[in-house]
């Protein structure tokens, strides 16, 4: 047990990966020499060599394609794309294939990759580097999305989609790989894929999110339990297959619903949330499920970042309304 | 451009294969373009859907097939069915695919053949990742992938060039350049004055063959998975040849090219001038060619019955391909369908 940032733990996981099985290779730009623009796969290019982890041209849609043919062939390729925003080139790569050989070939070639990408803004950084534009990927059959918000979260769901047997699309909350630490088990463990983690129980209002947000949402939660709300909060964690039947458990059980993203409300994923509380939980609502989300606008440059993104105040604001309907 | 037999089939200077081999290859011929005549009759009859043919290109394909070992990769498009076949892919499978049924895209165990990609382009990059693990693996497998004129148009055609070089996977490309991406002539699609030439950029070697000549497609191909299985590397060949047909039976050429064109390249059958060649080395007679085609067309209506004889595929089926194990969200679906 060591106590990681989520970056460490990352790191581990893929030091682990490579150690316990030989299938495994990482594919990216630049994660081999410097250890990749967030330094997640630092120091694995010389631990376990040039045939283990492969630096790349810079080529989306060459790394995810060449990641399916290796995956197809038997092996267990982790390719990295630098930021959601640069995933749009390999798109195609991976709807149109990716997502779709094992229904192609009716169970005969499978793709059993993982891409990982670090998501989501919060750094300042330039455009396209910010984008939390997971539900386009959740609407695609055939993929799984997964988004850890902890280090011990990180280990096991990466160690768990690098052992599925489909494809899984890895997203790495940016604003949280050093803002979060956490005792670490070193041993080999995976965490399942799919069911949600419910981080804080309680039983007025429940607020559903994932990625960096939870930190927002951990913070809202204990404001509003400073004023003497019982609060539950919902880590999603998956995102595809997400867990329907936790977030009704929770929803029948405080009969109010907050979900909380960063993406672009119109689509999102609390869209879909939203719908699977009504369809299921509707006669234990007391108050209309509602969503603090990003703006429909392209994700701001530094100097907007603060009217974008959704922060502890707003969930508190749109939360106490939720509360006193 | 590598011609080993003439149109006329004469051999100006050597052939390296005997005459056994030259009589399978043109038997293999006659098959595959029994199977695309009868895809073309059964479309019109509206139990296909859609249908690509590949008339007059069977000596790209069969050739550049003939030239893999049982166990190699294969990533190929929709008008590919007579290299899928060759590689090892059985023509009921085709035949399945081509009437809309997902259970036609399995290859059987073994038989190392994906599914066609029907988007121009994308599978060329899996051709990669396929020969560069198994590079890494050490099988000495390699990976061809076929592909048209108009593929070399996308992205995705630098990107797998760039990497099959970058990381000297055994990747045969094989560009069927066939005149037309649709209806956009060849000529009009890049500057440069041959496909082949691109490889030069890639540091990798291109080559162009006459895709008409069998024993020259071959010929190209077995040098380059040769080199490809010994370490050296992709390779790049540009079979030119011709699509005697539509683009598919959605198509209609008369919009977009000269019929007089297409008379001309009649004249260079690929299966005409093996069958030449045949009849003055002795090896070729009418009875023979009756029989080669009896043959053919009793495997093909074979094909066909067991394609047609599929059970009706069921609801579950199109969910249950999405995963190893069903998500919670499809075994909810599946409850939903069986209501």
């Amino acid at each position: 047990m060591s106590e990681l940032t989520l970056a460490q733990s990352l790191n581990g996981a893929l030091a682990t990966a490579l150690e316990s099985d030989e299938r495994v290779v990482l594919l990216g730009e630049d994660i081999g020499r410097t250890g990749g623009v967030f330094r997640i796969t630092d120091g694995l290019r010389d631990k376990y060599g040039e045939n283990r982890v492969f630096d790349t041209p810079v080529a989306e849609s060459g790394i995810v394609g060449a990641a399916l043919g290796m995956a197809i062939a038997g092996m267990r390729p982790v390719a990295e794309l630098q930021f959601l925003g640069f995933s749009y080139p390999a798109y195609d790569q991976i709807i149109n294939h990716v997502a779709r050989i094992r229904n192609r070939s009716n169970h005969r070639f499978t793709a059993p990759l993982v891409i990982r990408v670090p998501f989501g803004g919060g750094i300042g950084a330039a455009e396209h580097h910010s984008e939390s534009t997971e539900a386009i990927y959740a609407h695609i059959p055939g993929l799984k999305v997964v988004v850890p918000s902890t280090p011990s979260d990180a280990r096991g769901l990466l160690l768990a989609a690098i052992e599925d047997p489909d494809p899984v699309l890895f997203l790495e909350p940016i604003r949280l790989y050093r803002a979060v630490k956490e005792d670490v088990p070193e041993l080999y463990y995976t965490t399942e894929i799919g069911p949600l983690r419910v981080e804080r129980e309680g039983n007025d209002i429940t607020l559903v999110s994932w990625g960096a947000m939870m930190k927002e949402t951990r913070a809202a939660a204990s404001r509003l339990e400073e004023s003497g709300a019982s609060v539950e909060v919902l880590d999603v964690r998956t995102l595809s297959p997400i867990d329907a039947d936790g977030i009704v458990r929770s929803a029948t059980k405080t009969g109010r619903v907050v979900v909380v993203h960063e993406a672009p409300r119109t689509g999102g994923m609390g869209a879909e949330v939203a719908a699977i509380v009504q369809e299921r939980a509707l006669y234990s609502l007391t108050a209309p499920v509602r969503r603090v989300t990003g703006w429909d606008t392209v994700f701001p440059l530094k100097r907007s970042e603060g009217h974008y993104l959704p922060n502890a105040d707003r969930i508190v604001r749109v939360a106490q309304q939720t509360l006193e309907t | 451009m590598l011609t080993l037999i003439s149109p006329d089939g004469t051999v100006p200077d050597r052939l390296p294969f005997t005459l056994e081999e030259m009589r399978r290859l043109y038997a293999e011929m006659v098959e595959a373009r029994t199977y695309d005549h009868k895809c073309m009759a059964m479309q019109r009859q509206g139990r296909l859907a859609t249908y690509a043919p590949f008339e007059g290109q069977e000596a790209a394909q069969i050739g550049a097939a003939a030239a893999l070992r049982s166990d190699d990769w294969v990533a190929a498009t929709y008008r590919d069915a007579a290299l899928m076949w060759r590689a090892g892919y059985p023509w009921s499978l085709l035949v399945a695919g081509r009437t809309g049924d997902e259970r036609g895209g399995q290859a059987p165990e073994g038989v190392n053949v994906l599914p066609p990609s029907i988007t121009v382009g994308g599978h060329m990059i899996h051709a990669v990742g396929l020969a560069w693990a198994e590079a890494l693996n050490g099988t000495g497998r390699v990976a061809l992938t076929s592909f048209g004129d108009g593929a070399t148009s996308e992205g995705d055609f630098h990107e797998a060039m760039n990497f099959a070089a970058v990381y000297n996977t055994p990747t045969v490309f094989l560009c069927q350049n066939n005149g037309f991406a649709i209806s956009y002539p060849r000529a009009e699609q890049t500057r440069s004055q041959s496909i082949a030439m691109k490889a030069d950029a890639y540091g990798m070697p291109g080559l162009l063959v006459d895709g008409n000549d069998v024993a020259a497609v071959l010929d190209v191909v077995g040098s380059a998975v040769g080199r490809a299985r010994n370490g050296e590397g992709p390779t790049l060949i540009e079979a030119v040849t011709y699509r005697l047909g539509p683009h598919t039976t959605a198509d209609d050429p008369g919009r977009y090219r000269d019929e007089d064109e297409a008379v001309g390249w009649r004249e260079r059958d690929p299966l005409e001038r093996v069958r030449l060649l045949l009849e003055r080395a002795g090896g070729w007679s009418p009875e023979w060619q009756a029989e080669l085609e009896t043959r053919a067309s009793d495997t093909i209506e074979e094909a066909v019955a067991m394609a047609e004889a599929l059970p009706p595929p069921t609801a579950e089926e199109m969910l249950v391909r999405m995963y190893e194990q069903p998500t919670t969200l499809i075994e909810a679906q599946l409850g939903e369908i069986g209501q």
